[in-house]
């Protein structure tokens, strides 16, 4: 157990997980289970299970517990730093080459041809959210949310953190009442 | 002023983002765009196409960009603290108690509640992109492209990294 380890562990699952955070949660199990054995496969699934219940980007939350556990607070810095500044630095240095050549015909097309493409990939991430709104709310609240969103963000252009602070509000006023309701069975799962 | 308003932006954007790194998409636009107009539309676009062909987690790359463009190496360094360090806190500090979180109602309710909005914002984001492209490249590259890239990525699975450097190879032949 080293800093080195989880430098080397965090830098390298950072740098192969493509298509973002999630993508790198088995590259991140990999190295902290199976290679450098840092905990067992039930801990990291609890890992896992509180980052999937705090907001924000998973792979830095997962990289600060891991890490933290490992070596305190600076293994928590290092395994942080290791996962995101290699990309970061890459994409400052790439946009920065990339306007610097702006004024070229041929960068202006190209730059051009990427916005329909980042158009489809966020209908699709969005049709994936409705998916998965449709199989956890059931098929009539969705309905109904979708289209208080719609109207609040579009048409009242009320702005989209105070929609979801009021969507969080409602999922704690719900929850409050269908767990405290005698006639109704609590489900654990 | 201008560094408390980047700490602020990429604070309260990744506390809000329900659902990971997507959902703190269309929040970044919000503000990044819309409130504060430290990018335009089209440029958000850009950088999120090459985020989206690096790897590596998405909002920490976008928001250190960002922060980068706005207020230089500074500005860069906080957005990142701004993104990472709140969560990172709490993970450590809330990890005692993670079989409350796990088998939580009030955790997966919220989770649920909070797709949406989220779905709604990603799809009115993306409406405004397509639009944006009929309107600069006209209807046939823009069909071409979007529709070609859902059919790479989402039928033949075709590696996102390569999509976007085709797309990048079909602007220079085409739309130059």
């Amino acid at each position: 157990m080293s800093y080195k380890e989880l430098f080397i562990g965090f830098t390298r699952s950072g740098l192969l997980g493509y298509g973002g955070g999630p993508s790198a949660i088995p590259l991140i199990r990999y190295e902290a289970v199976e290679r450098f054995k840092w905990m067992t496969d039930d801990e990291f699934a609890e890992v896992l299970a509180l980052g999937n219940a705090l907001p924000g980007p998973i792979a830095t939350k997962m990289a600060a517990y891991i890490g933290y556990k490992v070596k305190g607070k600076m293994g928590a810095l290092i395994a942080i730093l290791a996962q995101v500044v290699p990309t970061v630095v890459a994409l400052i240095a790439l946009l920065s080459t990339l306007y610097a050549m702006g004024e070229s015909r041929i960068i202006k097309g190209m730059i051009a041809a990427v916005g329909p493409v980042i158009g489809m990939m966020l209908a699709v991430m969005g049709y994936q959210f409705l998916k998965k709104g449709w199989i956890g709310l059931g098929m009539t609240t969705n309905i109904v949310m979708l289209v208080i969103s719609f109207l609040a963000l579009e048409l009242l252009d009320i702005h989209p953190a105070i929609m979801i602070v009021v969507f969080i509000a409602y999922a704690f006023i719900k929850t409050y009442f269908s767990t405290n309701k005698p006639d109704t069975k609590r489900s654990v799962s | 002023m201008i560094y408390l308003q980047v700490f602020w932006v990429f604070f309260i954007t990744n506390i809000l983002g329900y659902g990971g790194g997507p959902s703190t998409i269309p929040l970044f636009q919000a503000e990044v765009v819309e409130h504060y107009k430290w990018l335009t539309l089209k440029e958000f676009g850009d950088v999120l196409a090459i985020a989206n062909a690096l790897p590596g987690p998405i909002a920490t790359k976008m928001s250190s960009y960002i922060g980068y463009q706005v207020a230089g190496p500074l500005g860069s360094i906080l957005a990142l603290i701004a993104t990472v360090l709140p969560t990172a806190v709490a993970m450590v500090f809330l990890f005692k108690f993670v079989t409350l979180f796990k088998s939580s109602p009030y955790v997966k309710e919220l989770t649920k509640s909070v797709q949406p909005v989220v779905a709604v914002l990603l799809l009115v984001l993306a409406y405004q992109f397509l639009v944006a492209a009929w309107e600069s490249s006209g209807w046939i590259h823009t069909a071409i492209l979007a529709l070609g890239s859902f059919w790479a990525m989402e039928r033949i699975k075709v590696h996102p990294a390569l999509v976007i450097g085709g797309s990048l190879v079909y602007g220079a032949v085409f739309l130059s």
